[in-house]
C-alpha cells in the first residue's frame, strides 16, 4: 500500500513538471501585460486601446503576421543558438557576435559569387553563415574546454570584435560607392525571397491570408531549423551526450563522455545557429549588410531561450512572442498613441517573469498543495 | 514526567505524508534510538521538534507543557539541540570560536574570549569531551568535528540532544568514543535522540528503541526484548538477511585486473596512493578497506579513467589501461558503482531510460551511426527495471524522483547488467537501508558467481566481512595487509586500518605524506 502511495506521487509528479513546463511561461506572458496595462494606464495613456493596437499591428492583418514572421525569424534562430548552448550548460551570450559574422560571411560569398543561380547560392551562404558563426564561437569555446575560460565574458568580448569588423568593413573594404556606409546589394539569386511573391496574383486575389507583406522565406529556414535541434536534442548521441552534460559533467565524465569535446561542439554549434540569424537577416530583409542590420536580435534571444525553457520547438511561439511585439510597437505608438518604448516595458516585464518563475511555481505549488491536502 | 512528547505529530509534503499521527515520549536521562530505513520520517519528526519543520497537526510537549516551536532559536531556548548529519560549522574558526558563536560572553560588543575558552574546558571536562579549544576546526578530524557539535549544543544548554545519523561519517573507533560520550551525557542527566538506520548501533547503544515506517511509528523496543532480525523485520516490514553466507568458493579464473606499483596524485598534490600492487581474479570480490581518505577514492579514480597516474601500470585482461580514458575503460570491459552516485553515479534530470542507456548510448544496439534507438533503449530499461526490482511507475520517471535505494538499484543495474568483465564497486552501500544493502549485496554476489571480477572499496567493516573473498587493507596510500576472508575479523581490520602494521613501515615510508580525517 505504501508503494502504491509512492507510485501515485511519482506520477503526479510527472504531470505536475509537464503543467509546470509549459504552463509557467504562458502565467508569466499573462502577468506582464497585466503589469504592463498597469504602467501604461500610471503613465496616462489607454491600456486597451494601446494593447488592441498592439494586437493590429502584429496580428491584425496578414501583413502585420508578416511583420511578426519578420521579426521573429531571427530570434528563432538566436533562441535556438542560445538554448543549444544552455541545454550544454552553456551561456552564450555572445549569439550577437556570431551573428554578425553570419551576416558578413553571406554578404561577401553572395557578392563574390554573385553569377551562381539561387538553387546553388542560397544554401551555400546560408551553410557560409553557420560555418562562420561557429567559428566565432570556437575560439571561446577552445578556451573554455581548455582552460576553463569563462564564455560569458570569452563570447561577450568576441561580439565586440565582430560588430566593430563589420563595421570597419562596410565603411572601408566592402563598401559600396555612395555616402552610406554600406554594401553594395545583394544579387537577386541571393535573396530569399517575400513569401508573398511565391504567389502570382490571382491567387493571392482568392487567399487573402497568403498576403504576409514583408514575411520572408528565412521563417522556413528558422522552423527547419528549429526541428532539426530538437531533433539532435532528442535522438542522436550528440544530442544526448549535450543534455547529459549540461546537467551533471561529472557523470557524464565518469560514463565516458568528453566534457570538453561536448563544449566545443555544442558552443560550435549555437555560433552556427546564431550565424544563421545574421544570414536570413540579410538575405529577407536588408539585402545588403550595414553595421545596424540587428537590432539585437542576438540579446533577445537570450529572453527568448529563458522564456522557451530552452526548448527547441518552445523557442518558436515564444519568437513569435517577442516579433510580435516588435511588430506591433509602431502601430502602438501612431494609432494609440502610446510610446513604442512600453513595448520595451512590457519585454523586460515577460523576462523578469520569467526569470522570476520560482513566483509563478510557487503561485502554482500553492494550489496544488492545497488540492493535495484536500484530497488526502 | 516525561522531558520531551510528541502527540500524534502529522507532517505532510506535497503528495507525500511524511510523518503521520507520530506519538513518542523521552524520560530524562534515557537513550532513545529512532530506526527506520530512509525515508520512514526520523529525520522529518525531529526537525519539527527542533522547529526547523511547522507540523500540520498534533503537538510537542516539553516538561509536560505544550511548546510551540518555530524556529531552531526557540527549541534552543526550551533545552533543545540538535547535530546534523552535515555539520555547520564554520572551518577557518577555532573550536572555542565555533562553540560560542551566536551567544558569545562579553559586551560592549567585545567579546570576552578568556571567559570563553574556560567554559569550553569546563564541559568539555564535565562530559569527558576531549576537544583543543583553540583548535581550527578544518584542522580536525570528522569525529572532534562531531564532538565540538555536541559540545555547542551543551554550551547553549541543551537537556535534550538529538543525534541525525551521527555515525555516518565516523570510523569504528569513532564510533565507540561518541558511544561513550553519549553515555557520560545521560549519566549526568541529559536525554539524547539517537536516529538511525544501522542495527548494530542502536543494539549497542539504545535504552529504548521506536521503529518508524512509512511516516508512522511501527513498534517500540528495547535492546535486551529483540535482536537484529527482529528488529529489521520491524523496519522493513518483512524479513531480511542481513549477512549473505556465500554458498561457493571463489572460482580463480584469469586474472581479470592488475595493478602494478600505481602512484596516484590526489587534487591537493599529495600522493595519495604510494605504490600498490594487486590482482583481482575472474569470480572473486577482493575488498580495499581503510578509513576515509587513506587512498581509496584515488585508486578507484585512476583504475577507471577519471585520474591518471603518477606512475604504474593496470591491464585489465591484459590490455594495459593506465592512461585510458573513462570510456576506453568502458569499452574494454569495466564497469563502475561511484562511491557518490548523485554527483558521478546517475543524471538525476534525465529519466531512468537514459540513465540505464548512460555509458553505453554510442554503441549498438542502442546506437546506430549518430542515431539514437529509443526502442533499443526503452525494451533494455523495461528489462533492468523488472530485473533489478526498481520501483517505479515508467521508465519515464525522472531519476531524481526516485528514493536513494532505487536510485542505486539503478545504478546496479546499469554497471552489472553491461555484463562486464570487471566491476569496481565503490561504497555500494552507502546511506541505504537494510532491505536495499541486502539486494546490493545479492547483484554483487550474484557477478562473482557468474565469473566476474569484482574491486569492492568500502569504509563499512560488516560489508567487507561479509562480501569478500580477500581484503587489502588501505593505510596512508599502501596496502598495508592482506587477509584471506577466513582470517579477517573487525578487530584485525581495525587495527591494521588505523595503522597499527605501522611497525612494518621503514623510515622512508613514514615520510610520506599524511591525510587527515578532513580529507
Amino acid at each position: 500500500m505504501n508503494e502504491k502511495r509512492e507510485q501515485s506521487v511519482l506520477v503526479q509528479r510527472s504531470w505536475m513538471v509537464a503543467a509546470q513546463k509549459i504552463g509557467a511561461p504562458l502565467i508569466s506572458a499573462a502577468l506582464a501585460v497585466v503589469v504592463g496595462s498597469f504602467i501604461i494606464w500610471a503613465s496616462g495613456y489607454d491600456p486597451r486601446a494601446a494593447f488592441i493596437a498592439l494586437w493590429e499591428g502584429s496580428f491584425g492583418s496578414p501583413k502585420a503576421i508578416g511583420d511578426t514572421l519578420l521579426k521573429a525569424t531571427p530570434l528563432i534562430l538566436t533562441g535556438l543558438a542560445v538554448a543549444y548552448g544552455f541545454r550544454a550548460g552553456l551561456f552564450n551570450i555572445g549569439a550577437e557576435g556570431q551573428l554578425f559574422l553570419g551576416g558578413l560571411a553571406a554578404t561577401w560569398l553572395g557578392l563574390s559569387l554573385a553569377g551562381l543561380p539561387w538553387f546553388l547560392l542560397i544554401p551555400l551562404m546560408l551553410l557560409a553563415s553557420m560555418l562562420a558563426g561557429a567559428a566565432w564561437a570556437f575560439v571561446p569555446a577552445i578556451l573554455k574546454a581548455r582552460i576553463g575560460a569563462h564564455e560569458v565574458i570569452t563570447t561577450m568580448m568576441f561580439t565586440y570584435i565582430g560588430r566593430y569588423l563589420v563595421s570597419y568593413l562596410v565603411i572601408g573594404p566592402l563598401k559600396a560607392p555612395g555616402q552610406i556606409p554600406q554594401t553594395a546589394e545583394l544579387p537577386g539569386a541571393g535573396q530569399l525571397s517575400r513569401i508573398q511573391a511565391l504567389f502570382s496574383e490571382a491567387t493571392l486575389a482568392s487567399f487573402e491570408f497568403l498576403k504576409l507583406g514583408r514575411g520572408h522565406l528565412g521563417i522556413v529556414v528558422a522552423v527547419i531549423a528549429a526541428v532539426l535541434v530538437w531533433f539532435v536534442l532528442k535522438h542522436t548521441t550528440l544530442g544526448y551526450e549535450n543534455r547529459a552534460v549540461g546537467f551533471n559533467p561529472w557523470a557524464s565524465q565518469t560514463a565516458g563522455i568528453s566534457v570538453q569535446s561536448t563544449t566545443v561542439k555544442a558552443l560550435c554549434i549555437s555560433g552556427g545557429l546564431a550565424g544563421l540569424a545574421g544570414s536570413t537577416e540579410v538575405m529577407g530583409v536588408h539585402h545588403r549588410l550595414f553595421d545596424q542590420f540587428s537590432s539585437g536580435f542576438g540579446f533577445t534571444g537570450i529572453a527568448v531561450a529563458l522564456l522557451a525553457k530552452n526548448h527547441p520547438i518552445g523557442v518558436i511561439p515564444a519568437a513569435l512572442l517577442f516579433g510580435a511585439l516588435a511588430a506591433g510597437a509602431g502601430r502602438m505608438q501612431f494609432q494609440a498613441d502610446v510610446p513604442q518604448k512600453i513595448v520595451l516595458i512590457i519585454q523586460a516585464l515577460v523576462i523578469f517573469f520569467v526569470a522570476a518563475e520560482e513566483i509563478v511555481l510557487w503561485l502554482i505549488r500553492r494550489r496544488q498543495k492545497e488540492a493535495v491536502s484536500h484530497a488526502g | 514526567m516525561p522531558v520531551l512528547e510528541l502527540r500524534e505529530v502529522t507532517k505532510a509534503f506535497p503528495g507525500v505524508l511524511a510523518n503521520d499521527r507520530v506519538s513518542l515520549v523521552l524520560e530524562k536521562g534515557e537513550i532513545v534510538a529512532l530506526l527506520g530505513e530512509n525515508g520512514a520520517g526520523k529525520s522529518t519528526v525531529m526537525n519539527v521538534v527542533y522547529g526547523l519543520l511547522s507540523p500540520d497537526g498534533g503537538e510537542v510537549l516539553m516538561d509536560g507543557r505544550p511548546a510551540r516551536i518555530k524556529s531552531p532559536r526557540q527549541a534552543i531556548d526550551l533545552g533543545i539541540g540538535m547535530v546534523h548529519q552535515h555539520f555547520m560549522l564554520v572551518e577557518p574558526l577555532t573550536v572555542t570560536e565555533n562553540i560560542v558563536l551566536g551567544r558569545e560572553p562579553g559586551r560592549f560588543g567585545a567579546i570576552d574570549f578568556a571567559t570563553a575558552r574556560r567554559r569550553v574546558e569546563e564541559l568539555s571536562l564535565r562530559y569527558g569531551l576531549k576537544v583543543d579549544p583553540d583548535a581550527r576546526i578544518i584542522d580536525l578530524p570528522v569525529g572532534m568535528q562531531q564532538r565540538v557539535e555536541i559540545l555547542k549544543a551543551l554550551y547553549q544548554g541543551a537537556r535534550v540532544l538529538i543525534l541525525d545519523e551521527p555515525t555516518a561519517v565516523l570510523t569504528p573507533q569513532e564510533v565507540r568514543e561518541l558511544f561513550s560520550v553519549i553515555r557520560s551525557l545521560v549519566d549526568e542527566g541529559l536525554s539524547v535522540v539517537f536516529i538511525t538506520h544501522k542495527l548494530e548501533e542502536v543494539m549497542a547503544v539504545a535504552d529504548r528503541i521506536i521503529v518508524m515506517r512509512a511516516g508512522r511509528v511501527v513498534g517500540e523496543t528495547s535492546p535486551e526484548k529483540t535482536d537484529d532480525v527482529g528488529l529489521a523485520r520491524l523496519m522493513v516490514g518483512r524479513d531480511v538477511v542481513l549477512r549473505i553466507e556465500k554458498t561457493t568458493k571463489p572460482t580463480c579464473g584469469d586474472t581479470v585486473l592488475h595493478v602494478e606499483d600505481l602512484r596516484v596524485r590526489s587534487d591537493r598534490g599529495l600522493e595519495a596512493v604510494a605504490g600498490v600492487t594487486f590482482s583481482v581474479c575472474g569470480g572473486e570480490i577482493v575488498a580495499v578497506a581503510g578509513v576515509s581518505g587513506n587512498g581509496q577514492t584515488e585508486l578507484v579514480e585512476s583504475i577507471v579513467g577519471l585520474r591518471r597516474p603518477l606512475a604504474g601500470t593496470i591491464l585489465l585482461k591484459g590490455v594495459d589501461i593506465t592512461r585510458a580514458d573513462a570510456r576506453t575503460s568502458i569499452e574494454a570491459g569495466l564497469s563502475h558503482i561511484p562511491e557518490d552516485r548523485h554527483r558521478r553515479g546517475l543524471i538525476l534530470q534525465f529519466d531512468l531510460a537514459e540513465n540505464l542507456v548512460l555509458g553505453d548510448h554510442r554503441v549498438p544496439p542502442y546506437a546506430k551511426g549518430p542515431l539514437m534507438r529509443p526502442g533499443q533503449v526503452g525494451a533494455m530499461a523495461a528489462t533492468r527495471i523488472a530485473d533489478y526490482d526498481i520501483r517505479t511507475p515508467s521508465a519515464g520517471v525522472l531519476a531524481g524522483n526516485l528514493s536513494g535505494g532505487n536510485q542505486q538499484k539503478l545504478v546496479v543495474a546499469r554497471e552489472i547488467g553491461r555484463d562486464p568483465e570487471l566491476l569496481v564497486a565503490a561504497q555500494p552501500t552507502r546511506g541505504l537501508d537494510v532491505g536495499a544493502i541486502e539486494f546490493v549485496h545479492r547483484q554483487i554476489l550474484a557477478a562473482r558467481e557468474s565469473g566476474k571480477a569484482v574491486l569492492l572499496v568500502s569504509l563499512e567493516l560488516e560489508e567487507v566481512l561479509s562480501l569478500a573473498d580477500r581484503v587489502l587493507v588501505m593505510y596512508e596510500g599502501r596496502i598495508v595487509k592482506e587477509l584471506a576472508s577466513g582470517e579477517a575479523d573487525a578487530e584485525t581490520l581495525g587495527y591494521y586500518m588505523t595503522g597499527g602494521g605501522g611497525e612494518k613501515l621503514s623510515a622512508q615510508e613514514l615520510q610520506a605524506p599524511t591525510h587527515g580525517g578532513n580529507a
